[in-house]
């Protein structure tokens, strides 16, 4: 009898905790900027509407673009709906197979997004990690660490990307290539990235670990860099946070960058960089829909989360309060 | 330079009121307060932090970061208001005729423009003067607040001061267009002790010689009783007493600033413990009604949390207080 | 002073053989150099040949003092896919790349620069917010697809500027250029604008940023407090305490302009350095990729060198050791 009415208190203490804790975020002061912001929460349904289409595809998408079979070669170099020759069936006309570019478009996305959320991944758990290292352990690490920290933001992420990847492809045999392909791209975009979350974990590590808890937990028999990180984490969140959003963007783009320029994703599972290099060729005769639309969705897809990474920014800021 | 016969007072502050909207609503800084300082004299400001001392020497001289902004009330300066005046307008008075002087002296100077050009771009932004005789007069204004060696020390850049040197230099570029008056926020609280006492003796020296009024904001009231002919005293945005220093600090009438006294010890006096008033200074977005200091004060009675005490003459000083009102305190029952 | 110098240029070079001993790894254990010297149906004798020519048995210090020797030289060997000395194919690609990366940073500095300086000063203006939109899309805009839709626009649509290729260069003592006629210049506008553009409105965000800054700090506050004209406050004080880290990103900006050419030469099938070195990533023509590493490093090894010395220059916080301390 007891144990049924413990349990049911628990689920309804937390049901109460977490309407507490919408209550307080609805009332927050990053809740009320976010509203007053017209720009910030278009640019937020935006990118809902970018994630929906692109990992429901398979649901949503009109058609299923990567399934051969259902390609039909009559349907090749349809215009959009609205010009002459084009058809309510593909709303923004087809390629050169006969692959509705708006399908298209769905997948590609959501390849793009996949490999930007992995890399930018990548860099925050090398960055935050490295980070915290160079902070704590300090001397000759840290200089070693923020020696390379420099030299890499002198190289533009492309090309740390375009090194990276040049040298798995020359090193790796032929048939491995395209299967390990995405994984490389991954780590090549997640390397390019990490310096910022270092530099600024590690200002953080420096400054706790100058406090005495830190001493103190020596003392009580707990590892110092255990409870200096428990500390450390929470105060780096808000930054982190804005830094990786800026950072998807970057991602996104760079991975659009590297596939246009054939480096990126195999072109069995085209992301929208790929799309927009395949367009491409058609571009001078005339069949400009193969390369725009996809453009349009990377530039909307990066401006929308760059938005977002602008306003968080503006809204973690405790200067600008 | 004394302006004998001269009974208008050099700066007057009525009713001023400072806000800041904020997005929870409006945010009084400084509510309706009043002081004048005649020429020559030293008022001291004092208060502890986020009184509002800052902001009415930023109000005054029209440098208020927005969105604060002048909400009510005016500054007349020789017997000219300038509240309202435009920025070009109170351009033309800042530096020539009322100077401002901060706390840090080391960000308060460019470290990429020698003292010499900072020196001289001031002097002829109100003096027409070519760049030698500028230059000259560079030179006296280094030698008069006491740097050695200063030809030399003219090309200078401002890190290869020490602190103290830094904040002479910063007296100096106040100093530089005569200004009748100088704003001084916390001129010597980042200073080590040591250096403090140097620059509040040249401070009074060239404020002395110059004729030049001193609108003295601190928490320090030490540097009050050595350097204020009056002193004010600001809390939660009001003043609450003011008058000659001696008086203030010896026979201090209202209840906050006696226990500000009693918290300071005195070497000669031995006391057990020292004064200290409970609880803190309320912020500016939760004051109380009727007499700000009423949740702390010893002498609280019924009437002052119903209205706001205007300042009341009390012997020698003014007091915002409703214990010298003798009808309010008979009728509210005061201890 | 000196051991400031001293300093970065010792750094430089520890950078500098950092990156080579990465080309060195690549030129000689990836892949097998010998089949790429000979190629696989190569004879025993051939391959024993190669060996010897390669000094591949010889031992890895002198392996890598040999290959850092003919490097400093510009020596690379040949292009697998070009079969010319790689020298040659660099150097003939080089003026391409410069000229366009000098008139991208021309225009990236010309612009970015006042337009920076003008959205920090007139923060809530309305041509300010119209700006920080359009830098918004600016750095959401991938290079590449600048270079499409412009390439659309005016070459496609309008016929106004050519699409590909240097066009009709100018031989100068050896340096073909394009910025010598009008004809040269219309192939390299299209291009040089889709480079500066990303350049440009990450200078003016900064610009801008950075003057924000300094317009908050005290002395900016005391100058007003002394009655100083706007003009000296913003142009003076503000203008120059702003610049000086900018000069530095500039310096900066030329070495990542310089690997963002790769796209552009790209999708302009401009005959540079970055096209070359794309073409090798994909043959695998290790060569020349471990050249264009060792360049593009050198390159920015000096920029950066010239940046810290600039640095140094203009602060005058940093000559601290030299004169003499206060008192």
């Amino acid at each position: 009898m007891a144990t049924v009415m413990g349990a049911e208190q628990t689920t309804r203490s937390w049901f109460w905790r977490l309407r507490d804790s919408l209550h307080r975020f609805f009332d927050s002061d990053i809740f009320y900027s976010f509203r007053r912001s017209p720009v910030t929460v278009l640019a937020f349904v935006t990118t809902v509407i970018f994630f929906v289409a692109a990992f429901a595809a398979p649901i949503l998408a009109p058609f299923n673009t990567n399934d051969v079979a259902t390609l039909n070669l009559m349907d090749a170099f349809r215009p959009p709906a609205w010009m002459a020759g084009g058809s309510s069936e593909h709303l923004l006309g087809t390629d050169e197979q006969g692959r509705d570019v708006l399908s298209a478009i769905m997948f590609g996305t959501q390849v793009s997004l996949i490999v930007g959320f992995l890399s930018v991944i990548f860099s925050v758990v090398l960055g935050v990690g490295l980070g915290l290292i160079s902070g704590y352990v300090g001397g000759r690490t840290d200089h070693l660490i923020m020696r390379i920290a420099d030299v890499q933001l002198s190289f533009p992420a492309v090309l740390v990307a375009l090194l990276l990847f040049g040298f798995a492809k020359a090193v790796l045999p032929r048939g491995l290539q395209d299967a390990v392909a995405i994984y490389v791209l991954i780590v090549a975009i997640g390397l390019s990235n990490w310096v910022q979350f270092a530099r600024t974990v590690r200002g953080s590590t420096m400054v706790e670990k100058s406090k005495e808890y830190v001493q103190a937990a020596r003392v009580i028999g707990r590892s110092p860099f255990a409870i200096m990180v428990q500390h450390v984490l929470p105060n780096v969140m808000g930054p982190v946070l804005v830094i990786a959003t800026i950072s998807l963007a970057l991602a996104i783009i760079t991975e659009a960058t590297l596939s246009f320029l054939g480096v990126g994703v195999p072109p069995t599972q085209p992301s929208l960089g790929t799309l927009i290099r395949f367009g491409n060729n058609f571009l001078f005769s005339g069949e400009w829909w193969m390369t725009i639309f996809p453009g349009l969705a990377l530039v909307i897809l990066a401006l929308a989360v760059n938005l977002l990474g602008d306003w968080l920014r503006d809204a973690l800021n405790p200067k600008l309060r | 330079m004394s302006q004998t016969g001269n009974t208008q007072p050099l700066l007057r502050v009525e009713n001023l009121r400072v806000e800041f909207p904020t997005r929870r609503g409006t945010l009084v800084a400084v509510d309706d307060i009043s002081f004048h300082i005649d020429e020559g004299e030293v008022l001291g400001v004092v208060g502890e932090s986020g009184a509002g001392k800052s902001l009415t020497g930023a109000a005054i001289i029209g440098l208020l970061d927005p969105p604060g902004r002048i909400a009510d009330g005016q500054v007349i300066f020789n017997g000219k208001r300038i509240d309202n005046f435009s920025y070009e307008q109170m351009r033309r008075l800042r530096g020539d005729q009322i100077a401002m002087v901060f706390q840090d002296p080391l960000t308060s100077l460019n470290p990429l423009y020698t003292i010499g050009k900072q020196l001289t771009e001031t002097i002829r932004t109100h003096v027409s003067v070519d760049e030698r005789g500028a230059r000259t007069r560079a030179i006296e204004l280094l030698n008069e607040v006491g740097i050695p060696a200063a030809e030399r020390r003219v090309g200078q850049f401002p890190h290869q001061f020490s602190g103290g040197m830094r904040q002479r230099v910063v007296i100096a570029l106040a100093l530089a267009a005569n200004p009748r008056l100088i704003i001084a926020d916390e001129p010597t609280t980042a200073l080590d002790v040591s250096i403090q006492a140097q620059i509040i003796s040249l401070l009074k020296r060239l404020c002395r010689e110059h004729g030049t009024a001193v609108m003295l904001v601190t928490h320090d009231m030490g540097v009050i009783a050595e350097t204020a002919d009056r002193v004010a005293v600001m809390y939660a945005g009001r003043i609450v007493e003011v008058g000659p220093v001696q008086d203030v600090i010896k026979r201090a009438q209202h209840p906050y600033t006696h226990g500000l006294m009693g918290s300071i010890p005195v070497i000669r006096h031995d006391v057990e413990r020292l004064i200290q008033i409970d609880g803190a200074m309320p912020r500016l977005t939760d004051i109380p009604s009727g007499c700000a200091f009423n949740p702390r004060c010893p002498r609280v009675f019924e009437y002052c949390r119903v209205e706001r005490p205007e300042l009341m003459d009390v012997g020698a000083t003014r007091a915002a207080c409703w214990l010298f009102d003798e009808a309010r305190e008979q009728a509210g029952g005061a201890r | 002073m000196l051991a400031y110098i001293v300093r970065r240029l010792l750094h430089s070079i520890l950078v500098l053989i950092a990156v080579g001993f990465i080309a060195f790894s690549l030129f000689t254990y990836v892949g097998d150099p010998i089949n790429n010297m000979v190629g696989v149906e190569a004879t025993e004798a051939e391959r024993e040949w190669a060996r010897k020519a390669l000094g591949i048995d010889d031992p890895f210090p002198v392996q890598f003092a040999r290959f850092a020797w003919h490097a400093v030289q510009g020596d690379f060997g040949q292009s697998f896919r070009l079969s010319i000395p790689v020298e040659t194919a660099i150097g003939d690609r080089l003026p391409a790349t410069l000229e366009l990366v000098f008139v991208a940073a021309v225009m990236a500095l010309a612009i970015g620069v006042p337009l920076g300086v003008y959205t920090g000063l007139h923060r809530d203006g309305a041509i300010s917010r119209i700006l920080l939109t359009a830098s918004l899309v600016g750095i959401s805009l991938p290079t590449f697809l600048i270079g499409i839709i412009l390439i659309l626009v005016f070459s496609v649509w309008l016929g106004w500027l050519p699409s590909f290729g240097r066009g009709a260069t100018v031989d100068l003592w050896g340096w073909e250029s394009n910025l010598v006629t009008w004809e040269g210049f219309k192939s390299i506008i299209l291009p040089s604008i889709t480079l500066c553009l990303f350049q440009l409105t990450l200078l003016m965000r900064l610009v801008r940023a950075e003057m924000l800054e300094v317009l908050r700090t005290d002395y900016i506050k005391f100058a007003r407090a002394r009655g100083l004209t706007n003009r000296a406050v913003n142009f003076g004080h503000a203008l120059k305490n702003t610049l000086v880290p900018v000069i530095t990103i500039t310096g900066l900006q030329i070495g990542s302009l310089i690997a963002f050419a790769i796209i552009t030469e790209t999708v302009f099938q401009w005959p540079g350095m970055g096209l070359l070195f794309l073409q090798a990533i994909q043959f695998v023509d290790i060569p020349v990729m471990a050249a264009y590493l060792c360049l593009v490093a050198f390159i920015f090894v000096v920029i950066n060198l010239m940046v810290d010395l600039l640095y140094y220059a203009i602060d005058p916080r940093l000559r601290l050791e030299g004169t003499g301390h206060a008192h």
